[in-house]
């Protein structure tokens, strides 16, 4: 049975889409949605657990064997992505219905789940595959899919971000896709296993040099790392709720993913990190994105958008993880990914919390929201102290992995701006707490109450499970550590 | 020279690969970028189906009297591609047609004024 379970992975929320459509007005198509995410993270589990237990599972698309047929190729750290994807798809699910019905007008809603699940379908893709133009076409299923969820934002201001991102991300999807193309020029293959034996006798070539700087723009643009990060603050802040929490919990994470796949298992450490030195100007691009990015969020006004500079912030930490290219920074960056994931989602769903109950995210919307929800703002607290780094949550373990591996590579600048950036983390956090907690409420607006339980359920699953991973690190450690000593000992 | 003109195919690649992307940028009227997005893809196509073409080669058929024939597969990849292309272009152009609807313009420089306006 765990033989079909990569295919079905990716299936169920692929055949959930239309389905969505065909259930058409009514609640059905949420029901449906839900039962597609709740099923799928069921899938992901075993998938991971089987990993963890017997190794890499190979899966070949229809019966054709690897160089030529699509090959699906699970290993510690896409099971560990696939898992973060398929969690965070299935919360965000539960949490979804009443903030959806207030903010997606009824003729649109099954469309908006159909296109929630064709997300779904691409990110998994992405992270499931082991073919490297395969990993072009779900790239581009997932944006396409986001790019519709981000314009159903109910404000005017959604359509234009939307249109932004569109092309700011076809730009990146068509370098990596130039990228593959002057790959199988020189190596005649497609296979991500297959290249990565076949590159070192072509690593040479300009032609390989230069798919890699198509490869490294292109994917940087998707993952928004500092300063191609420009699209982001719009679409996530005018984005329907849900969609801000479910895409800045996942979206970037996956394109991270590919990133490191890319990397280490396709280019190899030898040719990526020894013969042009990228961790160079990775590590500086995000250290300056680090700092300068959780300064902005300090100044924003609207807490969607304050997160959403965090994120361009986090983003930073995961690659300057990946910069290190030792065991402990790519664990910190690996576990970070997971983490954020994690952190943010929950955060996230918070505002959707509050955008539900008070009607908009702005921070004047905040004054006040301590007395009136105080579990949803103490929620945010929780997440918040994550995003900060305090010790007992996820937050410092991705930090002290970070520190390590700086530290065991001699580099104190980027000791000194981490911890630097924590305190910037401090303050845009207590900005949101100054609202809620020591700003009253005005006289006149209405009196507001708890979030729904609906919402309030997922939300302290994600926020305590950061709490969790943050007191006992053996496992998510244990899966990160297994992923980067994985890609370091070479490819599968 | 003869090398030069061997290269031909690259060469157009790579004019209209930066046509496309210099109005993708210079353009201020979202449909004309939406346009110069559209060059800079096919230019991505050209590049592919040229990689697959063999000189002499015919179309792949399986039969004994063709010997050379033309690599398909990068050929079927860019099926793939152009469908993504039409896709992201139809997408593109509706949510332009919905911008136009509710902002009444459809330059970026008018809608940039059009928020700040809101904002005061």
């Amino acid at each position: 049975m765990i033989a079909e379970h990569p295919v079905i992975q990716v299936l169920i929320p692929l055949l959930g889409a239309p389905l969505c459509v065909l259930a058409a007005r009514g609640v059905f198509a949420y029901w449906v949605a839900l039962a597609c995410s709740l099923a799928s993270l069921f899938v992901a589990t075993r998938l991971l657990t089987s990993v963890m237990a017997t190794g890499p599972i190979v899966y070949e698309l229809g019966g054709w064997a690897a160089p030529w047929g699509i090959e699906y190729r699970i290993g510690p750290l896409n099971s560990f992505v696939l898992l973060l994807v398929a969690l965070l798809g299935a919360l965000v699910m539960l949490a979804a219905k009443k903030s959806v019905d207030s903010e997606i007008p009824r003729e649109r809603r099954h469309f908006f789940y159909a296109a929630m699940m064709l997300c779904q379908t691409g990110l998994l893709g992405i992270t499931i595959t082991g073919d490297a133009f395969n990993v072009f076409v779900f790239l581009e299923i997932a944006a396409l899919s986001s790019y519709i969820l981000i314009a159903m934002g109910h404000q005017r201001r959604a359509l234009y971000a939307s249109y932004q991102y569109l092309i700011m991300g076809t730009i990146g999807s068509t370098f990596i896709l130039i990228s593959i193309g002057l790959l199988y020029q020189m190596t005649g293959t497609l296979n991500m296993a297959d290249l990565a034996a076949r590159l070192p006798a072509v690593g040479d070539t300009r032609t390989v040099l230069i798919s890699f700087a198509f490869f490294m723009v292109g994917v940087s643009l998707k993952m928004a790392l500092f300063p191609l990060h420009m699209w982001l603050p719009n679409a996530y802040t005018y984005a329907p709720s849900a969609v801000s929490a479910f895409l800045a919990a996942t979206a970037t994470k996956v394109a991270v993913y590919v990133m490191i796949r890319f990397l280490f298992s396709i280019y190899g450490p030898a040719f990526a990190f020894e013969k042009i030195d990228v961790s160079q100007i990775l590590g500086a691009l995000a250290l300056v994105g680090i700092v300068l990015m959780s300064a902005a969020a300090i100044f924003q006004t609207n807490v969607k958008r304050l997160l959403a500079y965090s994120s361009v912030a986090q983003i930073g930490y995961i690659v300057l993880g990946i910069s290190f290219a030792n065991v402990n920074g790519l664990t910190g960056g690996i576990v970070h990914l997971f983490n954020h994931g994690l952190m943010k989602g929950g955060l996230f769903l918070t505002v959707a919390a509050v955008v539900y109950r008070v009607g908009s995210s702005d921070l004047n919307a905040f004054r006040g929201l301590g007395r009136s929800m105080p579990i949803t703002m103490f929620l945010f607290v929780l997440g918040g102290l994550g995003m900060i780094g305090v010790p007992l949550t996820v937050g410092f373990i991705s930090k002290w992995y970070l520190i390590l591996a700086a530290i065991e590579t001699g580099h104190w600048l980027a000791v000194a701006l981490v911890l630097l950036s924590s305190l910037l983390a401090v303050i845009y956090v207590w900005r949101v707490v100054e609202f809620a907690y020591f700003q009253p409420r005005d006289r006149s607006s209405d009196p507001v109450g708890e979030a729904p339980l609906s919402m309030l359920v997922p939300t302290a699953i994600l926020v305590l499970a950061t709490i969790v991973f943050g007191v006992s690190t053996e496992w998510t450690v244990g899966v990160a550590r297994a992923a980067a000593v994985f890609l370091l000992g070479g490819h599968s | 020279m003869n090398e030069q003109f061997g290269l031909f195919n690259y060469w157009v690649v790579i004019t209209l690969m930066m046509t496309g992307f210099y109005i993708l940028i210079a353009r201020q009227n979202l449909v004309k970028k939406l346009i110069g997005l559209n060059i800079f893809q096919t230019s991505v196509f050209l590049l592919f189906i040229t990689m697959g073409k063999v000189r002499g080669g015919t179309a792949p058929i399986l039969d004994k009297s063709i010997e050379i024939y033309s690599n398909p597969l990068p050929h079927v990849l860019i099926l793939t591609a152009i469908v993504v292309g039409l896709a992201t272009t139809a997408l593109g152009l509706a949510i332009v047609v919905r911008i136009d609807h509710v902002y009444e313009t459809i330059e970026e420089e008018e809608i940039h004024d059009l928020e700040r306006g809101i904002k005061r």
